[in-house]
């Protein structure tokens, strides 16, 4: 267990051997003196630095670097030494930063031998500061603790020597900084930060959001939330490499924070925010003078990288719906007006002697013809764009949003929570079908789905034979079935199978041998009614529930998980009396989370006449082979809607449902 | 710096850098009629509405307006009506935002109008103006004052059209009468 400290919070030590991690994303110098109990430094010999690095039981690094690992072993220090105080600096003279106000917050842990982190700390609000003592380990009545200090100086090494009590503190922070020079020449760049460090800094808040950058003259304030002070943190340059990334919100941030020293000092837990903003999307790197910038997966708004994706897929959607709208408009116009020209060319009786009719209707022809390369010039840009983002935001995609051949659904947890989002197919448009803009839905469902295995229904289907159609829906139907188990937190989704004549059995195969079927697929009349009534009952007593605002009287066998009625075969071993039990759920059902999937084919259904026309209605209709039907909300194209396949040979659902299994076993449901 | 534009002058959307223009946007502002009574929701509301009609060669493509707010393609967005009118203080209280670079390669005009839907003339409505802005900095290009305009309900105010690879602007200032763009059709045609 990890204690995060704030500034003068103490954690006691479980043992006296001990590394202190140090990772602050610019080559720092790192240090530690020994105190006697008054807190006196008695001498050089009680001060670890580049140019001395080791005492008795202490050990520092030689040379500034981004991230430090000390070695303290306490029990050996010399004796009378109370106390070790880790100190950090900037190194001079070597061009880089010179207060940490302008490089990102440093972080120190201090762990055991094994690498498991005792207590952490983040020295958030340094502004002109150049060294900052970080940590003191402690003595205590024969414990030793260790407290956060986080005290920075703006005179540098000298003055938080000197404060330490070392006669001629000028002189050893001369020769420290000489020390680290040396080592300086030798030492490499400091590697990109690491995702734990990231992470570090992002919940810190955007105060701590500093890049690099040399100490500015008076700048104009800048709203912190200028992309281009995310822009270094999340691209994996080493800071160092961009000094001069907006000055401008680095003082302001600054500015805001106030300087430590004589400043009041910050109690406020710097990972534990109210209200934390969300930590900020990837930036697209700086686009080249000339071409569009580079695309990035979640470059769009949200408070989660669920969120961002989603936004930047529906963003993705709309960009490529009015693309293709403004290259149709401009080819149909230019038709149109050929059109238009060739009549007027027909209908002028000039034209029929000689050559002139040939040259109008030419030129006609050739207007057309530039007007319609121009237009597909500017839609081959944009598709270009279109097809570079979704080249990087496919693979990073979570399972929710995946395809069954993304890799990620073979690592798939179950999750705790419910994503935002489910991807039910893919979408396309004639101009580019290999572009291909996920279907996601919102979750929990707000409608029902049907997957029509009518030959009718589009062109692939009517060159299959009826039986190949059925089978390939209920397959279908089934994926669905288990992508909804798989995002679902254990028990929280159930799944009801009616298969009046057992038809199904083959495609239901992977839902019932893993046992993730609320119970055995239901046939015959019976079987029908029962899971009808049982349902509708759920439905009538959450609804009563939910007006009364009485949902704990609810009756303690009752499931109030989301469920998902499979009806297949439908209206085979439908009564009139079950038909209007399905209306019912299915009008009433989605409120209180009672879900519909149909494998059904409308034109046998079509004895009920258009009682069940509301029904097909209120279901998303969704079809197993491509199929052209459903629209987008802008402009009202008809896409090219493909249900997800799973690779063939894969045994990815099988896997997927086990894990299903194994988590509702774990949750002990 | 505003231009005042007077009628027929044309602009060269061309910054002074000499890139041109990437993205306008027309403003439309005008005071609320002051409340009165008791029934203040009785207040005889001023309702201005702008809207942007997209010519192909002189026939019309597309429009933006409240009742359809982006072009289909996309270029052309409407910030949304606003049927009351804000305090008179010189903001803009509907917007019309033109991405130029996306406009699609056959619309070769975008002409802007201001139409008052609930009727008063443009005397009867207190500080109204209409603009042009460059979006992408800010910068007024061309501005007109519609109250006091005389006794019209409708301004054709300007068109942005193609010349070479780049846009033109030319201000039109032209009043008419009408409820939304569709009565303005024949009073504009004869501007394109």
């Amino acid at each position: 267990m990890t204690a995060e400290l704030v500034r003068g919070q103490n954690h006691t030590l479980p043992q006296t051997r001990l590394e202190i991690r140090v990772s602050a994303g610019t080559p720092v110098v790192a240090g530690a003196t020994l105190g006697d109990e008054r807190g006196t430094v008695r001498g050089v010999e009680w001060i670890a630095h580049p140019g001395s690095p080791q005492l008795p039981g202490l050990e520092v690094s030689q040379q500034a670097a981004a991230d430090h690992r000390l070695a303290v072993d306490l029990e050996a220090l010399p004796a009378g030494a109370h106390r070790v105080t880790v100190l950090l600096a900037l190194p001079v003279g070597a061009g880089g930063p010179v207060r940490f106000g302008a490089v990102p917050a440093p972080f120190v842990a201090v762990t055991g031998l094994d690498g498991t982190e005792i207590a952490t700390f983040t020295l958030t609000d340094l502004d002109a500061e150049s060294a900052v003592s970080a940590l003191e380990l402690y003595r205590r009545q024969d414990a030793w603790k260790v407290r956060a200090v986080g005290q920075g100086y703006a005179g540098g090494l000298a003055e938080m020597l000197a404060d330490q009590g070392v006669t001629d503190p000028a002189a050893l922070a001369g020769s420290i900084q000489e020390a680290v020079t040396r080592g300086l020449a030798r030492s490499v760049a400091p590697p990109p930060r690491t995702p734990e460090a990231d992470r570090v800094r992002h919940a810190t808040g955007s105060a701590d959001h500093r890049p690099a950058a040399p100490p500015p003259a008076p700048e104009p304030p800048e709203p912190l939330a200028d992309p281009a002070t995310t822009g270094p943190a999340h691209t994996t340059q080493p800071h160092t490499a961009q000094p001069h990334t907006a000055p401008g919100p680095a003082a302001a941030g600054a500015s805001a924070a106030g300087p430590s020293t004589g400043g009041p000092i910050n109690y406020a837990h710097p990972r534990r925010q109210h209200a934390a903003p969300p930590s900020p999307p990837p930036a697209a790197p700086p686009a080249q003078p000339g071409q569009p910038a580079q695309p990035v997966a979640g470059d769009a708004t949200g408070w989660s990288m669920d969120e961002r994706l989603y936004n930047q897929i529906w963003g993705m959607f709309e960009d490529l719906a009015r693309a293709v709208a403004a290259y149709r408009s401009a080819v149909d116009f230019a038709e149109s007006r050929m059109d238009q020209e060739l009549d007027r060319a027909l209908s002028d009786p000039r034209n029929r002697i000689g050559g002139a009719g040939d040259r109008s209707r030419e030129a006609a022809r050739a207007k057309r013809d530039e007007l319609a390369s121009r237009a597909r010039e500017a839609l081959d840009r944009d598709l270009a764009q279109l097809a570079a983002e979704a080249a990087v935001v496919e693979p990073a995609l979570p399972a929710a949003y995946a395809g069954w051949g993304n890799p990620v659904w073979h690592a798939h947890r179950i999750p705790m929570e419910i994503p935002m989002a489910l991807r039910i197919g893919d979408l396309h448009l004639p101009e580019r079908t290999d572009l291909r803009i996920p279907l996601l839905v919102r979750l929990p469902l707000e409608r029902g789905m049907w997957v029509d295995s009518g030959r009718a229904a589009s062109e692939a289907a009517a060159l299959m034979d009826t039986d190949r159609l059925r089978r390939l829906a209920m397959e279908t139907a089934v994926a669905h079935a288990a992508r909804l188990l798989a995002v679902y937190p254990p028990g929280e989704f159930a799944v009801h199978v009616i298969d009046p004549a057992g038809s199904a059995a083959g495609p239901l195969a992977p839902l019932v041998e893993a046992g993730v079927l609320a119970g055995p697929p239901a046939a015959g009349p019976g079987g029908v009614a029962s899971v009808l009534a049982h349902l509708t009952r759920r439905v009538d007593l959450v609804q009563m529930a939910v007006r009364a605002r009485a949902a704990d009287s609810l009756p303690p066998d009752l499931d109030t998980g989301e469920q998902l009625l499979v009806v297949n075969d439908f209206p085979h071993g439908f009564d009139d009396r079950a038909v209007t039990q399905l209306r019912y759920l299915a009008d009433e059902g989605p409120a209180v989370g009672v879900h519909l999937l149909m494998v059904a084919d409308r034109e046998e259904a079509s004895a009920y006449g258009p009682v069940l026309d509301p029904l097909w209605r209120s279901l998303l209709r969704i079809t197993p082979v491509a199929d052209s039907h459903l629209a987008d909300p802008w402009v009202g194209h008809a896409w090219t809607y493909e249900p997800l396949t799973i690779p063939p040979g894969s045994r990815v659902l099988e896997q997927v449902l086990a894990a299903v299994a194994a988590a509702r076993r774990a949750a002990g449901r | 710096m505003t231009v005042n534009m007077t009628k027929g002058q044309a602009i060269n959307l061309q910054k002074s850098d000499g890139g041109t223009l990437t993205a306008v946007r027309m403003g439309l502002g005008w005071q609320a009629a002051p409340r009165r009574g008791l029934f203040g929701s009785r207040t005889r509301e001023v309702d201005l509405d702008a809207s942007a009609v997209l010519f192909a060669d002189k026939q019309p493509v597309d429009v933006v307006f409240f009742r359809h707010l982006v072009s289909d393609d996309g270029s052309v967005k409407h910030t949304g009506d606003n049927l009351v009118g804000g305090a008179g203080s010189g903001g803009d209280d509907e917007a019309i935002l033109v991405d130029l670079q996306r406009v699609p390669v056959h619309i070769d005009q975008i002409v802007f109008t201001v139409n008052s839907f609930t009727g008063q003339t443009f005397q009867e409505v207190q500080n109204a103006f209409c603009r042009i802005v460059d979006e992408t900095n800010g910068q007024e290009l061309a501005r007109y004052t519609l109250d006091g305009g005389g006794q019209y309900t409708a301004q054709i105010m300007a068109k942005v059209h193609r010349a070479g690879t780049g846009w033109k602007m030319t201000a039109l200032g032209n009043p008419a009468n009408g409820r939304t763009f569709q009565d303005l059709m024949p009073s504009i045609l004869p501007h394109l």
